[in-house]
């Protein structure tokens, strides 16, 4: 036993025998029309994986030891046969972390819910005051999602997960959130906004201004220890510190989406032809998209960092967001659109925004496209990611390993910790378990 | 639980250990992740080795045992015990008595 493994954020770019997060939305059809819903969702899809189908990606998630699986959509508990899918998992091994936006959550549930060891539920909501979250998520639905929590608080389920995507209404509500998940005994998370699915239509309104993004940056510098944001923002190390999470973007290599019909995509944030590694309905199943897509190989392969190489945040930040970036019509291996240098802007305004790539299927409640934004386009989008060859293989050395690395025994890594790796439900949250390991350990902590 | 060991790098070679039995081990290139279904943690072994030492612990009569037979020599079983410790302190290991 000799060797000095890299720290585990280098590991993780090269791709895992199975995701630690992995997210899958069982169904389009929902309750509710969020203006920002990342997966456009609304009505059920009628090429849905029947009951016997989800199964058997149970079975395989199982053999391939997905530990657990973050389970969004549209909304979940629509489904009849959910908590029949929720205890087959369970049965099976594979933890199960819904996401809901509470609909389905009655004190009877909730106190089903509370005894089970094997089920963590997460609510979202979006505004900390029903004015702010309606106005995104519709009419009913603050009160909605508090009741739910009422009903879990009651029942004793500690710890449930409070899920709010940022916006510019409510990064000043960063304060109340933390209290309501107090009063809950509850847990906060937080995620950005992506200009995908709905999102793309309302990113331009709702995105946090530049002075927001900074506020936000210095609450979870102060706050961070406790608040869940998977690798959400990861974009801001470039104001200089590592926040709490993963620092890194997970997509395809720790993180993947299995959408209602089967589809495989590098992350949830990136429901389009350009990111579709396969169908778990394929010959080989979801293993087989998860260890052979071409896709995923390609993001496991050294990323070029283009014209974010030579800035000086690029180890921190690594250029941002895939998925932000292609959504707002931006080359992958340029800034990400929120850029906290500000060179997100200066591309944005260098780009056409009628030429960004538009998120793959539509399953929103309303019929007919927006004003001028044709709903149902797949314009073939030329992509590249992935590095070329002559180009240095950037990832060598984007994260610093540190300090107690050159100490340390094989392998430890203390701070550099993949706490909370990847996002919207998913993998959610490593939460770091504060003082474990002594700077020797060849042990890394996460909670999720 | 035995927390405190952790605290103090002191983690008892000596004794008989087990994996938890909530716990899942999936090997992954760099070594190991390691889950733990009650506290809903993850955890990180990142070596090779130190998966054969916690494969291998329940079969051994010691964990220093266990090292022994996993070729961990004498300059690194100190680290070995730190690791060792820390997987205690978070229940991902137990002592063979304990449930």
């Amino acid at each position: 036993m000799t060797s000095t493994t890299a720290p585990l954020v280098e590991q993780f770019r090269f791709g895992l025998a199975a995701p630690i997060c992995l997210t899958w939305e069982l169904t389009y059809a929902c309750n509710l029309s969020c203006v920002h819903c990342l997966s456009s969702s609304g009505r059920r899809d009628p090429g849905e994986l029947s009951t016997a189908e989800c199964k058997r990606v149970i079975d395989e998630l199982e053999r391939m030891q997905v530990f657990y699986v973050n389970i969004g959509g549209g909304e979940p508990t629509v489904r009849p046969d959910f908590w029949e899918l929720v205890d087959y998992a369970t049965a099976h091994h594979v933890g199960v972390k819904f996401s809901t936006n509470g609909l389905r959550i009655t004190t009877e549930v909730a106190a089903k819910l509370a005894g089970s060891d094997y089920i963590d539920v997460q609510i979202s909501l979006d505004g900390a005051t029903a004015e702010v979250n309606d106005a995104v998520r519709g009419r009913g639905s603050f009160n909605m999602a508090m009741r739910a929590m009422q009903n879990l608080a009651a029942a004793g389920f500690a710890g449930f997960k409070i899920s709010v995507v940022m916006t510019r209404h409510n990064v000043s509500q960063l304060d109340a959130f933390k209290a309501i998940a107090d009063s809950f005994g509850a847990q906060l998370r937080i995620t950005r906004l992506r200009p995908s699915g709905r999102g793309a239509d309302v990113w331009d309104e709702l995105h946090p201004t530049a002075g927001q993004q900074r506020e936000l940056y210095d609450w979870l510098v102060a706050h961070g220890e406790n608040v869940l944001t998977g690798d959400s923002f990861f974009h801001l190390a470039g104001y200089g510190q590592e926040l709490p999470g993963l620092n890194m973007c997970g997509a395809g290599r720790v993180v993947c989406l299995i959408d209602p019909v089967g589809d495989v995509y590098a992350c949830p944030f990136a429901i389009h032809d350009a990111f579709l590694a396969g169908n778990v309905r394929g010959q080989g199943g979801f293993a087989e998209v998860w260890r052979n897509s071409e896709l995923f190989a390609d993001l496991r392969r050294p990323q070029s960092g283009g014209a974010c190489t030579s800035c000086s945040a690029f180890d921190a930040c690594q250029g941002g967001c895939m998925a932000a970036k292609f959504f707002t019509g931006l080359p992958l291996d340029g800034p990400d659109p929120e850029c906290v240098r500000g060179f997100g802007e200066a591309a944005l305004a260098a780009a056409n925004a009628g030429a960004a790539p538009r998120p793959a299927g539509d399953h929103s409640h309303r019929v007919g496209p927006r004003p001028g934004q044709p709903s149902r386009a797949r314009q073939p989008v030329p992509v590249s990611i992935g590095s070329r060859p002559g180009h240095p293989p950037v990832s060598a050395g984007l994260v610093a390993a540190p300090a107690s690395m050159a100490a340390a025994g094989p392998g430890a890594d203390r701070r550099s910790v993949p706490d909370r790796a990847c996002d919207q439900s998913p993998l959610a949250g490593f939460t770091p378990s504060a003082g474990l390991d002594p700077p020797t350990a060849l042990t890394q902590q996460a909670g999720r | 639980m035995q927390a405190t060991p952790a605290e103090t790098g002191a983690f008892d070679l000596d004794a008989a250990w087990r994996l938890h039995p909530q716990v899942s081990v999936r090997p992954e290139r760099f070594g190991a992740l390691l889950y733990h279904f009650g506290t809903r943690r993850l955890s990180f072994l990142k070596s090779p080795a130190l998966l054969t030492v916690v494969k291998s612990l329940d079969t051994q009569p010691t964990a220093r045992a266990a090292c022994a037979e996993a070729g961990i020599g004498a300059a690194e079983l100190p680290a070995y015990a730190g690791a060792l410790a820390t997987l205690a302190a978070s229940q991902m290991i137990c002592g063979r008595t304990a449930a």
